[in-house]
């Protein structure tokens, strides 16, 4: 595998522009200033609650947005509004929820072969469909239903059709953008390890986006926490489980409800006061720093850049006080 | 001590529709005592949010509950009237929706709302339920619940919505409050703050709740006691830490080994082969046998009884009878030796 990282974003910056009255317009930082690289074959998580920007960062990427700034290098090619047609045939998407990503009136022989299509990757109508049976087989799906439409499937198996396909172009890097929490618990299981599989298997390497902190500290070799548009922290994901040091992930982690009654007994939640400011009115510096309990008078006049804590540990937090 | 307030006895409950009958719940009985969380959990199409609708009779126009009994302090209120119904919900049992986007009206103020809900079942007037609908906001919360009065739904966070569900649902004081999925459409830290409030009232108010969820992390921190439900039916029955540490039904265990957990991190994650079952068409034996890697003959033909594990515990497995069986012949034979 090739040194240096398949993904490097730096400085990705994604704002809209929002009407607010009749002729006024304001503007929605949804992703401000992040940096962050993906490693050949390694997993991400990013983590974050609704509105954090964490589903922009993975569209702004697949440049789905024309980003306001920043830069995303991709395989040591820089990502463009021009180099992004052949770079899709190298990094993909999986969306969130399986009933609406699939159109209904296709097959899935052609859901799954459209990106076949459009990137023109065979070159007669049987090595079509050969791949597609052996995508189908790949995910688990039963070759047999190739000719069936999407509703016949349940939510677990539409997850499947939807990672086939992004599979079809044989991509390095798949982001996937809440892939399993439309799902039952039982099926999510299964949707996970074939993520792990996929992994060991093809060497793809995923950008996993998540708010469901266990699935994503399960899946992930490493971890980045987003509050507000900007990422907080960035870890190992057993060293971010272990030692959290942004006071929003300590709390993050404390507030996940833990499926052993045991520890539940014993665990001592940080409650989080408040909700989530508003993007359009964010607060001043630090973003956390109104829910913060250890905010000061500086967190409010400048907002911390993430540095590395332990040289070498790839530890990195953005907070002035911890 | 225990003073059991609502009792739910062989319950069934099916909707009609054009491709055939859909049989959602199919012979649930349990006993919720006063104070006490009951936690129902399953996964989608277990039949567990529709338990819940049909004790507070509020399902689809398919709907209807085919047999069985819902005693509410000995009275059945499948018997009831529409009329006294109205008077059950909300005064007696209320619940809180899972979303809370939809479950407000949007075109009336939150405290519209919540004084229709004051007026209507007790008889304080517009002022009185107004004092008492800021009362129950500043209870679960909100900050200053006078000028939320005056706002609408949609300028409030999907949390503080919640608030206002469960200020809707508790402000004339219920017996029982029943949680369909209270904070699935909600963000952790907001969850958080939800569930400890709840927690909260509830030792407050001293009632009985009914929690409907698929989250296992969310009954481990508020049931006391839990039904795990698989195809309309209960699989395994018991308090918290029986079903977590000793679960005796193949689906239950199958459930706990899916579930990302901090002790299995590195692990691989079991699933449960296939897909949930179709309740057009249940199958004559066990529910879960589709999927049941130790399934037997004879989980195919026959539904098992429910059996007692123990006095806390009780499962309705084959494996168990068969467990039981076997020890109780190797007793035998040791008698006979």
């Amino acid at each position: 595998m090739p040194n240096g990282n398949l993904l490097e974003v730096k400085n990705l910056k994604q704002y809209f522009t929002v009407k607010t009255g009749l002729l006024k317009t304001a503007s929605l930082k949804a992703v401000d200033d992040v940096s962050f690289s993906v490693g050949y074959g390694e997993t991400l998580g990013l983590v974050g609650e609704s509105g954090c920007g964490k589903t922009t960062v993975g569209r702004s990427i697949m440049r789905l947005y024309e980003p306001t700034g920043g830069t995303v290098v991709f395989d040591g090619k820089e990502v463009t509004a021009q180099s992004i047609m052949p770079l899709r045939r190298e990094m993909q998407m999986v969306f969130q929820d399986p009933y609406s990503s699939l159109n209904p009136r296709m097959t899935v022989e052609d859901i799954i072969g459209e990106p076949l299509d459009v990137h023109k990757l065979y070159s007669s109508k049987k090595e079509r469909r050969d791949k597609i049976l052996g995508l189908m087989e790949l995910v688990g799906l039963n070759a047999e239903h190739a000719t069936r439409y999407a509703h016949e499937f349940s939510g677990g198996q539409r997850q499947r059709i939807g990672i086939a396909r992004a599979l079809a172009v044989n991509p390095k890097f798949i982001i996937c953008d809440e892939p399993v929490s439309a799902l039952d618990v039982s099926i999510q299981a299964q949707v996970i390890n074939m993520f792990e599989d996929l992994k060991e298997k093809l060497g793809v390497a995923y950008l996993f986006i998540a708010h469901d902190l266990l699935v994503v500290h399960h899946i992930s070799d490493r971890i980045a926490v987003m509050y507000l548009g900007k990422i907080v922290e960035i870890a190992p994901a057993g060293e971010l489980n272990g030692n959290p040091i942004h006071p929003y992930t300590l709390s993050l982690l404390s507030a996940v409800p833990i499926p052993d009654p045991k520890t539940v007994r014993k665990k001592n939640r940080i409650i989080l006061e408040g909700d989530v400011p508003s993007p359009m009115r964010m607060p001043s510096g630090c973003p956390f720093r109104t829910r913060c309990r250890y905010a000061t008078e500086q967190c409010a006049i400048e907002c911390p850049a993430l540095t590395e804590r332990g040289a070498g540990s790839g530890h990195m937090v953005a907070c002035w006080n911890r | 001590m225990n003073e059991t307030i609502l009792q739910v006895k062989n319950l069934h409950t099916s909707f009609f529709t054009d491709s055939g009958q859909v049989m959602a719940v199919n012979g649930i009985s349990f006993n919720l005592e006063k104070g006490k969380t009951l936690g129902i959990v399953g996964e989608s199409g277990s039949g567990k949010s529709v338990t819940a609708y049909s004790i507070m009779r509020i399902l689809a126009d398919t709907g209807r509950i085919t047999g069985g009994e819902i005693l509410f302090r000995g009275e059945d209120i499948t018997k009831y009237t529409e009329r006294q119904m109205q008077k059950f919900r909300g005064k007696r049992c209320s619940i809180v929706f899972q979303d809370p986007m939809t479950s407000l009206n949007p075109v009336f103020t939150v405290g519209n709302q919540l004084m229709e809900a004051i007026m209507l079942h007790t008889d304080k007037r517009r002022g009185e339920a107004r004092e008492r609908a800021v009362e129950m906001l500043e209870l679960v919360g909100v900050n200053e619940p006078r000028k939320r009065l005056k706002q609408y739904p949609h300028e409030l966070s999907g949390g503080m919505r919640q608030r206002v569900m469960i200020a809707m649902a508790l402000a004339c004081e219920p017996d029982i409050l029943i949680a369909d999925e209270p904070t699935t459409a909600l963000d952790v830290t907001i969850q958080a703050q939800i569930l400890e409030l709840i927690q909260s009232l509830q030792k407050k108010l001293g009632m009985a709740m009914i929690l409907v969820t698929h989250d296992m992390g969310v009954i481990a921190e508020l049931c006391d006691e839990l039904i795990v439900m698989y195809g309309g039916r209960v699989c395994e029955r018991g308090t918290v830490d029986e079903i977590f540490y000793n679960p005796r039904h193949e689906y239950t265990k199958g459930l706990l080994r899916s579930i990302p957990n901090i002790n299995n991190m590195k692990e691989r994650l079991v699933p449960i082969s296939g897909t949930p079952i179709n309740l057009l068409n249940l199958p004559k034996g066990c529910a879960f046998c589709a999927r049941c890697d130790n399934a037997m003959k004879i989980c195919l033909e026959r539904l098992p009884d429910e059996i007692s594990i123990n006095e806390n515990h009780k499962a309705s497995c084959w494996l168990n009878i068969k467990d039981m069986l076997a020890a109780g012949k190797e007793v035998e034979e040791r008698a006979e030796r």
